[in-house]
């Protein structure tokens, strides 16, 4: 597998096409461009994101007002969840490494609809222009948190309907994605591979890919719903007009449930592909581990209802969508399993992705047990709405899916650019920001259960110590991510060149040169083995 | 497979990508007919009495409308499988100007109601009570998000209908059409289910 022939056409980074400059990046088709033009656009948002929780965290270092008002606080809080959930977490992996990778995975030249992959690339920064729109125009920003919860959201003064609209066109440019991976997946496979020798993460992806499909289009018409309330006051879900609010809280949620699973699939994928990398190994269980990713896509739908425990539901209900919270967690620990058994007596090459995997797994557990505290009735009805659920969600989210992004990112980086980058300072970047991490949504946990509550830029004077540990994690976390960033930064320009397998991976994407030349495959290669043939 | 590559050409992707996007069409009205069955279900008289009110005539007029317009797009796929660009463009013709026809029913069925202060956010409506608010609410935001996919799929239309015009949509090479036939029917099926929804069950 480690042939490298010296190929004659140039990487995509030199080779331009038809135009000049930036046009040559924001007009490409290329799908290897496309996820470059995501991870630039992913990565601005993300740091937007990351700021304002910074500053958050900032303002709840001490009780009472410290450097923003409450309704400054509303906002943030508001625009935060929005960029983070539907501009950064749920594009994440999929936008970036899966239109950089999923073709070179399979063996493909591209993905199936080259012009639509840019589309929702413009579709994608439409919407998140016209949520950061809402915060400067109108009468002042959103307040509402990113849930836009009937009727507040069409009583508030806020100016929601750029960020409701925003959010819709953001699910155009998911479900556009989606469809693209999907059809990718059924048609174009390198002869030979056949479904059970296709690579994990391709395999996450068609997961996700079909849940894209399947929820976005219910939180698209639920966002129109809104935005018809409060320009035509319909009465879908107002009161006063016989709507049922818990109506809009239903449909929300039986979209913003499964996204989380569009957040973790393709986080799992990518974790799946690091591990046996790093332990030379072939993975433990991969049937096990496409069945349940499958598995998840498929429960996660049937279990929105453990967001809305308190909201008033039938008792039945309610012992229902616990039960089936249970039930989704078997899938999510299988894979755990998977990957600890693949650790299992294998020679473990200790490189950063491989300690990003591990901590992965680590902020994965706690975030999934805590998940399962949320599920049961009688202890969510504590906990609701405190910031336990902050905790639990930013272990999940921000644990899972953020640590398998930056895994994948240092695990492909010098594919991606064919640069190495300096590990030590890698290394250095995790241990900061691992320990930030740690230290700002851990003490959460405590904090939820003496009764903090969420979404208030005020607190009791007994929840003071715990909220300057979790401030200063924010700061320790913030600085953390600055070192990462930097070093891969820098590594661009002084990095050493990186051969075609730095790793010793076995996947398609080692075959080829780093960076990858335009058209992937000089042949496209005949798949006689399953992905991960270490012996 | 290979062949497929130096073509950049693979017909059965397009239509598996145009089914795709079919599926969340369905799964977006699918999410109103939710609330439908829910507002229903509360208020079954007030339906039951606003429906009675609306123009059975006009409704069923429109129906026949679309149900032969996706008639003719589907002949016009026929059509231009036998290589005869003259009456495939006739048959789009006639699905564009059918298209329109359903559109100025609609246009005229809303201004009556609109004549009797019957609308979303109207007070004279708001006196009728959460039952009659509910069902108009969702008759004039069903059928007008179904108007605008019928706009939308007559734009289609006459994009193809140019390519066809300029000999880039020929028998060699008409998934496009098939596609645009496709969005064509699956507007027609929804309208099947908001006919009954709203003018039969009475």
């Amino acid at each position: 597998m480690s042939t490298q022939k010296n190929f004659e056409e140039p990487s995509y980074l030199e080779y331009k096409g038809k135009y000049k400059g930036i046009f040559s990046w924001i007009l490409s088709t290329d799908h290897k461009r496309i996820a470059i033009l995501y991870l630039f656009s992913l990565l601005t948002f993300f740091a937007t994101g990351a700021t304002l929780g910074l500053l958050m965290k900032l303002e709840l270092i001490a009780p009472g007002k410290t450097i923003m008002t409450a309704q400054t606080y509303n906002a943030f809080f508001t625009l935060h969840g929005i960029i983070m959930i539907f501009a950064v977490v749920i594009p994440g992996l999929p936008a970036v490494f899966g239109n950089f990778l999923l073709p070179i995975m399979i063996g493909a030249k591209d993905v199936a609809f080259p012009r639509l992959n840019l589309l929702s690339w413009y579709f994608y920064v439409t919407g998140v222009t016209l949520v950061l729109i809402s915060q400067f125009t109108g009468q002042g920003p959103p307040d509402t948190g990113w849930t836009f919860y009937a009727p507040y959201s069409f009583r508030t003064t806020g100016n929601m309907l750029p960020a409701v609209f925003g959010a819709f066109v953001l699910g155009f440019s998911s479900i556009l994605t989606g469809l693209n991976f999907l059809v990718t997946i059924h048609r174009m496979r390198a002869p030979g591979m056949t479904w059970l020798k296709m690579p994990l993460f391709p395999w996450t992806l068609y997961a996700t890919g079909w849940v894209q499909l399947l929820a976005t289009p219910i939180i698209g018409i639920t966002l129109l719903m809104i935005i018809a309330e409060r320009t035509l006051h319909i009465g879908f879900f107002d009161p006063t007009l016989g709507g049922d609010p818990l109506l809009y809280q239903h449909l929300f949620w039986t979209y913003s449930h499964p996204a989380v699973y569009i957040m973790i699939l393709p986080a799992m994928g990518a974790i799946s592909e690091i591990i046996p990398t790093f332990c030379h190994k072939t993975i433990f269980g991969y049937n096990f581990i496409v069945a349940s990713s499958i598995a998840i896509a498929f429960v996660g739908y049937f279990i929105w209802g453990h967001h809305m425990f308190t909201s008033g539901m039938s008792g039945t209900a309610q012992y229902v969508f616990s039960l089936l919270t249970f039930i989704v967690a078997i899938p999510s620990a299988i894979k755990v399993f998977n990957w600890i058994a693949t650790m299992h007596k294998a020679s473990i090459d200790l490189q950063t992705p491989f300690y990003w995997a591990v901590g992965f797994l680590f902020v994965f557990m706690i975030g999934g047990f805590s998940g399962l505290i949320l599920g049961s009735l009688a202890t969510d009805i504590h906990l609701h709405n405190t910031h336990f659920v902050v905790a639990h969600f930013h272990f999940i989210v921000f644990g899972g899916t953020g640590f398998a992004f930056f895994g994948a990112m240092h695990y492909w980086f010098p594919k991606i650019t064919g640069k190495m980058y300096d590990s030590r300072w890698a290394n250095t970047g995790l241990i900061i920001f691992f320990s930030g991490f740690i230290t700002l949504y851990g003490e959460m946990f405590f904090l939820g259960m003496k009764g903090m509550p969420r979404r208030y830029y005020d607190y009791d004077e007994i929840f003071h110590t715990g909220n300057i540990f979790s401030s200063l994690g924010a700061v320790v976390m913030y600085f953390g991510l600055a070192v990462i960033i930097i070093n891969l930064i820098s590594s661009l320009r002084n990095g050493a060149k990186a051969p075609s397998d730095p790793w010793g991976g076995k996947t398609l994407e080692w075959t080829i040169p780093s960076p990858p030349p335009v058209e992937n495959f000089e042949e496209i290669p005949v798949i006689t083995k399953g992905p991960y043939n270490y012996k | 497979m290979s062949t497929i590559l130096v073509t950049h050409r693979d017909d059965l992707a397009s239509k598996t990508g145009m089914w795709l996007f079919l599926f969340t069409e369905m799964l977006l009205f699918g999410g109103l007919f939710i609330v439908y069955s829910v507002y229903r279900y509360r208020n079954p008289v007030a339906f039951h009495l606003a429906a009675r009110e609306l123009s059975v005539f006009i409704g069923t007029i429109n129906t026949i409308i679309l149900l032969i317009s996706s008639t003719t797009i589907a002949m016009s796929i026929t059509a231009i499988q036998k290589n005869n660009k003259k009456l495939a463009l006739l048959l789009l013709g006639i699905t564009v100007i059918l298209g329109l026809a359903f559109l100025v029913n609609k246009y005229f069925e809303w201004g009556e109601h609109i004549k009797e202060h019957i609308y979303p956010g109207s007070s004279i409506l708001a006196l009728r009570g959460h039952g009659d608010v509910l069902f108009y609410g969702l008759y004039f935001f069903m059928t007008g998000l179904h108007a605008l996919h019928i706009i939308i799929g007559l734009v289609f239309i006459l994009v193809i209908a140019t390519s066809i015009l300029r000999d880039k949509i020929n028998s060699e090479n008409y998934v496009l059409l098939e596609n645009s036939g496709l969005y064509w029917h699956l507007v027609d099926l929804i309208w099947i289910f908001l006919f009954p929804l709203f003018y039969l069950i009475t």
